[in-house]
Order: structure tokens, then sequence, then C-alpha cells
């Protein structure tokens, strides 16, 4: 079991949260922001952006949570040229391996399709998108749509300053280096809230 | 015949008896100069061998001085067979006619198609699919009876204008329910030019699997049929190939401890090796600046300019050498969990053999 220690921000409303020793289901914080729970899970039915470095470290904390919550299947849309990989071993400790699904698209169109067609359907807890390129706000929408009719939830791993406006949340994902902690292998992580609807 | 194996560049020897052990003896040992209908001089004059014996008999009756057919049939038929068992009088009586031998052929596959043909041309997307319905509900009947599921389906639909439109579904998991097949063709068929109308229906199945009905117990986990509908429907889309699941891999090097196995034609597998902790993401290794075997205080990767806070490691990982891998021509290598002082956790290694630092992954 990782033991995610976080950081959470809230920029809109000026208010920020230290999280230690968050056993990633159970978040214990010092300082309450406000409830955590508002935030993380994300809110269902929605799709949501993430950037950042840590943007998939924050994509598999949230597929852990719901795959063990829902006991559904992951999807994972990759772009089929992207020489990044994720590592099954890796995130073995976040969910098991088996409970995610992986669609390689050929192009950006076909992922966004690919996606909107698995949002819609709702035999899957979560779609996550890994994208390159910028999503207008008729795909943002529509995947929004597709989420809601599915009563799915989506997030879009992306470069910065390429998401739409339809995203429910945004949230900008960067590791922490944590220079008190002894212990080898920190995961301090500093998810700020961008963008909340 | 024969001009057609000579077509294909085939040297064939064919010959026409009365007996299917007669003919065998004949196109084996007979020759080419035989004629049609005089069987009988013909078969006796052959050696015992064209009896299809074994050779072990074939040998023991010609070192007894039988060398033909004939020279066997003249002795008495209690002596044949006391001696060589009753094998030898079977073959004699099944080449001579005496005895009947079933021929039995093979039986021709099962077409798994069928077709309608429409008095009037149709052209609306009800018609069609109401169409493809009636279709898939015969189809699914044969399919039932022979126990077996479709793995991928054609739909041909031919327009009046001899033109023919063609469908294709390829299928998470072998199917005969036509219900749920039938919203499947949706997305096929609307991209369908119908043209002036289509005024024929066709719809085979390529490929079957046998589907054995399944004992339901208590126990019986339930595949989510919702699931596989979907893999489907998207890899109609992206091509089924490209869904894909991981297994785990029993190797030590990175790359290779696991697989991507195409989700339509693997099970899920639940056994995960527990190992050192590895990063969430890797990469084509990264070569950045540094010397020694000590990992580098301050380096440059993507166009960062990173310090290193705390270095873990190193933890050393051989090639597997029985399996050539180009980007393992570099040799053993030194793993280190390095975390930077600007958050970022990556994964570097270092090759003792030919010295050189790499950026190989990156943590959470």
């Amino acid at each position: 079991m990782i033991v995610l220690c976080l950081h959470l921000v809230d920029k809109q409303h000026n208010s920020s949260g230290k999280l230690t020793e968050c056993n990633d289901a159970v978040f214990v914080y010092d300082r309450v922001m406000s409830n955590l729970d508002s935030y993380f899970p994300l809110q269902n039915g929605r799709t949501h952006e993430a950037y950042g470095p840590a943007a998939h470290a924050f994509a598999f904390s949230l597929a852990g949570h719901l795959c063990r919550s829902t006991d559904k299947t992951i999807l994972w849309i990759r772009q089929a040229w992207a020489s990044e990989h994720i590592n099954p071993v890796g995130f073995s400790q976040y969910f098991p391996p088996q409970c995610l699904l992986l669609a390689q698209a050929n192009t950006h169109l076909d992922a966004l399709a690919t996606a909107e067609e698995a949002l819609r359907d709702g035999s899957i807890t979560l779609v996550v998108i890994e994208l390159s390129q910028p999503i207008g706000l008729t795909e943002g929408r529509r995947l929004q749509l597709a989420a809601k009719e599915g009563n799915t939830m989506g997030l879009c791993v992306l470069p910065e300053g390429m998401g739409s406006n339809a995203a429910q949340t945004r949230w900008c994902c960067s590791p922490v280096f944590n220079a008190t902690s002894q212990a080898t292998g920190s995961t301090l992580q500093r998810w700020e809230i961008i963008k909340n609807k | 015949m024969r001009h057609r194996l000579k077509r294909a560049g085939l040297d064939g020897r064919i010959a026409a008896a009365d007996t299917r052990g007669a003919a065998w003896a004949l196109s084996h040992y007979g020759g080419k100069a035989h004629k049609l209908g005089n069987q009988d001089e013909d078969i006796t004059s052959l050696p015992v061998a064209a009896l299809r014996l074994n050779t072990k008999v074939d040998t023991a009756l010609q070192r007894l001085g039988l060398r033909k057919i004939s020279d066997l049939a003249a002795l008495p038929r209690k002596t044949i067979a006391r001696r060589f068992g009753p094998e030898v009088l079977l073959r004699l009586d099944q080449a001579i006619g005496e005895k009947n031998e079933n021929i039995s052929p093979l039986k021709d596959a099962p077409h798994y198609g069928v077709r309608m043909t429409l008095p009037d041309p149709i052209g609306l997307h009800t018609d069609v699919m109401a169409g493809t319905e009636r279709l898939l509900i015969r189809l699914c009947d044969k399919l039932k009876t022979q126990y077996m599921g479709a793995r991928m389906l054609q739909l041909s639909l031919r327009r009046v204008d001899q033109g023919t439109q063609q469908v294709e579904l390829r299928l998470a998991v072998p199917m005969r329910d036509a219900a749920r097949m039938l919203p499947l063709f949706e997305r096929g068929v609307s991209e369908v030019d119908a043209g002036y109308g289509i005024d024929q229906i066709r719809l085979e199945a390529i490929q079957v699997e046998p589907l054995p009905h399944e004992q339901i117990t208590y126990n019986t986990t339930a595949r989510p049929e919702g699931l596989d509908d979907l893999i489907t429907r998207i890899g109609n889309r992206i091509g089924l190939d490209n869904i894909q699941r991981f297994l785990p891999a029993d190797s030590h090097i990175p790359e290779r401890s696991f697989q991507i196995a195409s989700a339509a034609y693997s099970d899920p597998e639940e056994i995960w090796p527990g190992t050192r902790p590895r990063p969430l993401r890797i990469f084509t290794p990264e070569s950045i600046a540094g010397g020694g075997p000590q990992p580098p205080v301050q380096f440059r990767w993507r166009r960062m300019s990173l310090t290193t806070g705390r270095a873990t490691g190193p933890e050393r990982i051989a090639p597997e050498w029985w399996l050539s891998d180009d980007t393992w021509h570099t040799g053993i290598r030194d793993y280190w969990h390095i975390e930077t002082r600007e958050g970022r956790r990556l994964w570097l290694f270092y090759t003792p053999q030919k010295p050189g630092w790499f950026v190989h992954g990156e943590f959470a």
C-alpha cells in the first residue's frame, strides 16, 4: 500500500492544507482546509483535468480509490505513438493491474471518440485519457455529456494549458521533495486545484 | 486430373480400380502403363507390399519367396492367417474386393452464412437493421446447434446497382446472442451508403470459435457483459488488438516484467510479483551527463536543471544473456532512485561496463 503525503492547495478559496501520512484510502491531515472529501475523489459523472509532472500519480491515486470502492474496470487511453509507457509493476501498489484496460489510439480524434464511447457506456468506472494536443470546447463538452449519461468519471491527463473550459475541475500536480522525512521514497505531493466549477 | 496436376507442376500417379485397396496398389506400384478395367491381372502381378502391409510383414513374406500377390493368393488361407495374423488376409480381401472397406470422407465444414433477398430495395437505416436482425436470429440458431460462437462477422449489402457494401464486426468474445449482437452493428450500418437501395443482405460468420454451454453454479463469476460489448464497440473503431491488458511476465528486466496482450484474446491474471519499488512510467533511456559510479549531484534532464536530494541504491540488474536485446548491449545496470530537490523522483541507472548515466523512468 502506498503512503501518499499530500499538500492540497485551493487557489480559488485561498486556502491550503498540509496533508501528511495519507494512506491513500484514508486521508489524515494537520490543518483542515475544508473537507478533502469534497474534493477527492472527484465528482462522479463529470470529466476532470490534471496536468503537471505528478499528473500520473494523481490519476493512479484516483484510479486506485475508485477501483477499490466500485470494483469496476479502469480504461486508460494512451496515444499509440507516445514513447512513455505506464508500468504495471509500478502502479500495482495503487491497484491491481488486472483492473486496467489499455486502449491505444492512433489519432487524437480516435482517443477522444474512444473516451466518449467508454464514458457513455457506464461499465467502466474511470476513463483516463492521456493527450498531447489541446481539447476544444466542443470536445470537452461532449465528453462531459457522455460522462453524465454513463455516470462515469473521466480524467484528462494533458500538458499545461491544453485543457478545455468544459472540465469540472483542473488540478496542477507536482511532486515535492520531502527533506524532513528520513524514510526513503518520499511521496509528498502538491495538488493544486486551479479550477472548480 | 493428370493434366491439371501437371499444370500445377506436380507429378502424380493416378489409378482407378474397383476397390480402394486395388487403386492404392496400382497407383503406388502399378507404373504408368496400366490400363483401366483389367485390374485382376494387374494387381496379382504386383509385389506384396502393394497390399498396404507394414514393412515387417512385407519383409517376412519376401523371405519366404512370396514376392507377388498371386503367390500369396495361391497359398491356403489358414496358413497365412496362422503365420502372419489376420491383417494380411484382410488386406488381400480388401484389394480383391471380397471384403468391403468403408470409406469415411471428411465432413464439409459447416458454413455459417445466411442471406435474404428483398423484392423491393430498402434504404432506411431502420429497415437494414430489421433485416440484419432477422438474419442474425437465423445465424445464431445455426451457431447454437453446432455449439459455436462467432468471433468475426461480415454483413454484405448488395445494392441495386450491383455495388456491394460490407460491414465487418469483430467481437471481443465469441457470441451467439442475437439481441446482444444487433446493437453492435449499429455503427457500421450507419456508415453504409445505400445508394439506390439494397436488395440483398448476406450475413456470414467468418471466424467462429467453440462456445460450449457453461454450467452456472453459485460461484460462477459472471463476466461483465457490458465490458465485452464496450471492447467490441471501441475495437471496431480503433482496432480490436489495440485494446490491451497487462499480464505479468517472469523477468527482472523492467521493460520485460510485464506483457501487453490483446484484451479480447486473453484473460486477466491476478498474481503480480511483488518487487522493489518500480517507477510509474518508463521510457526509452535518456542520456544525462554524469561521471563515476556515484549518482551526479546536479544534472540536466529534459532542459531542466535538477539537484539530487536523496539517492537510494544501487540496485544491480543484469541483462538476460539468453535473449539478445539491443537496448541492453551496455551490459549490467546499477539503478538508483533519485529524489530531486525540485520534486521529481527519477529512476536513473549507471552502466559500469560502458560508463554513462541514463534516466529510465519516473516515480510518483
